[in-house]
């Protein structure tokens, strides 16, 4: 591992992060944005870690060490086909009264059990008026308070309201802003306020669009594209991060989307961001090989969103698919790249 | 995944098949003539209408092994016999090549233009063959149809689409080893210096506007990478400047074609398991196979010509080594197929067996879907 940048200019030379010991998987990473879902269990001092391979997707959960201890495989359902349908997602949900799994695919929406262990809602997909040149899918979960929201291929946001228990979800509404497909939904807790930004949808064209979510979500604002794909995107106190297709993160205010930042942060396109929410890290990667790290801040006098480089990983040879923190401090971070049988593991020195 | 891949990879893969097939000839120095009568036969099949029509119709994507019958049939379109180790060393050599273009690819789109670094190849083996030239040109005319209007989502989705079809592939080639291109384990280097793709900054500037829009400070970091501006965007024109190498003939007479064999040891264990599980979905294989393959015309034995063999190794011996220590899970051989005895095969399949030249009859023909299974199985054992 080479570090490519070090601490700011206080710290020169002091390595942030070191490469921990990798999670073997049964199966490579498939070539898919996002694709990695953690899910830090902290009461039992375990990782699960969630990674999909094409047909399968991998569940396994791993002590601090990196000792995958419980391994499961996830399938897409719905085969009838020429080949066994592709999985396009896999993401746990934190609601308020439970996590569950959700596994996006060619065919449909399958919610599980944190643990995989047991299906407990699955949504088929239409093809509705879909013309034969165009891929049917899911892709972007998120949860935002006791909804579930999922993208799909037409740009329609489904929004499934979950119980507390039991396997009655309800489709509660289909929200249109987008005309292409949905690449990944963002969410943060609203915070009390009025016309609070608190979901935002991202799509293949570049297109984001800001919700307040509710019994009925609200369109707050859009924030055209620009011809490039959006494949991630995150929220933290009302600003949108997004990652796009030429290497760029952006930062907008939610409410208005005023762009604040923008970041030349890669030379490949992004597959992956993540929030660290207690300190406000940003992590950034790509199909450059590069994961970045990032310090969000608001400046004092005029409250706008400000950034700063605080450290930049070089994953050799690998085309990096999926990256997240591993903890809310950001203290830590796993990586997956394509074709490549292991979660690599960083953590702060 | 896309249904807009298959012409992608099959064009592609062809093209990487008749650069090492030229080179192939020139190495068992077959008389121009001949080399020459070779590629056309092969380029003419591969372009032909009907089988184009077919290719073009939007579909998924094939496993591996269906594809291989394909060019199994292809490069069999021509007085070149290969055998079982060959046409395997033939179809690994494709398959690395074209993945590791996938994978170098600046952005999703730029498959394109390796798609016609490929087809300007191909032009230059057939240019005293005007026919079969305007069948290439017709070719580039409904790649530029179909594909000169998808968006970078679209293109994002065909990459993803090719590289799930190629993963867990990790042979390793020598041309790829001696260049540095690819690493001991099978895996390809990734550089992390020169031009950026067409479209991207170079990494490394901090840009914050304030309310108003206004730049109001600019900061730089250190990316890590050593890059530089793209020169250029590459022509998407019939005729024009490519710029991306990536498509191109990397042959030559002092750079032989080699492979080395390696086992996917890492995946071993998953690969095995589904090589084992019978495949229900083998029938509908068959059936594309069938559709495919039915468009692919190929002469009748009115050419007196006798065929010749081509070896994909320098010497006999070491042909047959490589078929008797080929690992297992790399096997093209053995398909499970479990529809085997479903008498209804359309007359389509019964058609396209009848038009088969394999040179020795197939073991067993219980039904004409068994002759398709037969000539998956035994077609390069001719």
């Amino acid at each position: 591992m080479v570090a490519a940048d070090s601490a700011g200019p206080e710290d020169p030379g002091v390595r942030m992060f070191r490469r921990e010991s990798s999670i073997p998987l049964r199966c490579s990473a498939a070539a898919l944005c996002n694709n990695l879902s953690v899910l830090p269990l902290p009461v039992r001092n375990l990782t699960h870690f969630g990674v999909v391979h094409g047909p399968s997707a991998q569940l396994l959960s791993a002590a601090p060490e990196g000792v995958p201890l419980a391994q499961r495989q996830l399938h897409a359902k719905g085969g009838a086909g020429v080949s066994p349908p592709l999985i396009t997602q896999v993401h746990w949900c934190v609601l308020p009264f439970r996590v569950l799994l959700v596994l996006t695919s060619h065919r449909g929406i399958q919610m599980y059990e944190s643990d995989g262990s047991v299906m407990v809602y699955w949504h088929a997909l239409g093809s509705g008026d879909a013309s034969p040149v165009q891929a049917v899918f899911a892709r972007g979960i998120a949860a935002s308070g006791h909804f579930i929201c999922v993208g799909t291929w037409s740009g329609r946001v489904l929004v499934f309201d979950i119980p507390a228990k039991g396997p009655n979800v309800v489709l509660s509404e289909e929200l249109a802003g987008h005309q292409t497909p949905v690449t990944d939904i963002a969410t943060e807790l609203a915070q009390g306020q009025d016309c609070m930004a608190d979901v935002v949808t991202a799509d293949d064209s570049g297109l984001l669009c800001v919700w307040r979510s509710g019994p009925e979500f609200k369109l707050l604002t859009q924030i055209p594209g620009f011809g490039v794909p959006c494949p991630s995107v995150q929220l933290w106190q009302g600003t949108v991060a997004a990652g796009y297709g030429n290497g760029q993160v952006r930062l907008y205010e939610a409410s208005t989307g005023i762009l604040h930042v923008q970041i030349n942060a890669h030379a490949r396109a992004l597959c992956a961001l993540d929030l660290a929410p207690e300190v406000g890290k940003l992590l950034s990667a790509a199909e450059d090989t590069f994961v970045h790290i990032w310090k969000l801040s608001r400046s004092p006098e005029s409250g706008s969103i400000e950034v700063e480089h605080c450290h930049g990983e070089c994953v050799p040879d690998t085309q990096v698919c999926g990256a997240r923190f591993c903890d809310p401090s950001g203290s830590s971070f796993a990586v997956t790249g394509y074709d490549l049988a292991e979660i690599l593991r960083f953590s702060s020195v | 995944m896309s249904v807009r891949t298959l012409p992608l990879l099959f064009l592609n893969l062809g093209g990487e098949m008749l650069y090492i097939l030229d080179q192939r000839l020139r190495a068992q120095n077959v008389p121009g003539d001949k080399a020459r009568k070779v590629l056309n036969d092969i380029i003419s099949t591969m372009f032909n209408r009907k089988f184009m029509e077919e290719l073009f119709k939007p579909q998924e994507l094939y496993s591996k092994k269906a594809l291989r019958t394909v060019y199994d049939r292809l490069a069999h379109a021509s007085i070149i016999r290969l055998n079982q180790a060959s046409m395997d060393k033939l179809y690994d050599l494709m398959t690395v090549a074209f993945k590791y273009q996938v994978l170098m690819c600046p952005r999703p789109k730029d498959v394109l233009l390796v798609t016609f670094n490929h087809l300007d190849a191909i032009k230059g083996f057939i240019r005293d063959s005007p026919t079969i030239l305007r069948q290439v040109d017709e070719t580039f005319r409904q790649l530029t149809e179909v594909y000169g209007g998808l968006s970078a989502g679209e293109f994002q989705l065909i990459r993803q689409t090719l590289l799930i079809f190629f993963q867990d592939l990790h042979i390793r080639v020598s041309i790829f080893l001696k260049d540095r291109v690819q690493n001991s384990n099978g895996r390809f280097v990734l550089p992390v210096s020169g031009p950026v793709p067409w479209g991207t900054e170079v990494p490394g500037l901090i840009r914050m506007f304030n309310n108003k829009g206004e730049e109001v400070k600019t900061v730089e970091f250190k990316h890590g990478g050593n890059y530089v501006p793209a020169p250029k965007e590459g022509s998407f024109e019939l005729y024009g400047d490519r710029v991306l190498k990536l498509g191109t003939n990397m042959y030559s007479v002092n750079r032989p074609v080699e492979t080395h064999m390696s086992g996917a040891s890492e995946n071993l264990a998953s690969r095995t398991q589904e090589s084992i599980a019978p495949n229900p979905l083998a029938k509908e294989e068959l059936n594309f196979l069938a559709r495919l393959l039915g468009g692919m015309e190929i002469k009748k034995p009115s050419d007196p010509e006798p065929g010749f063999r081509l070896n994909l190794f320098t010497t006999d011996e070491e042909e047959e080594q490589a078929a008797l220590t080929r690992p297992e899970e790399l096997s093209y051989e053995v398909i499970n197929i479990q529809a085997t005895q479903d008498q209804q095969r359309n007359e389509e399949l019964a058609r396209i067996m009848g038009e088969f030249e394999i040179s020795d009859p197939p073991r067993r023909s219980a039904s004409k879907g068994d002759d398709l299974l037969a000539m998956m199985d035994e077609l390069s054992l001719c």
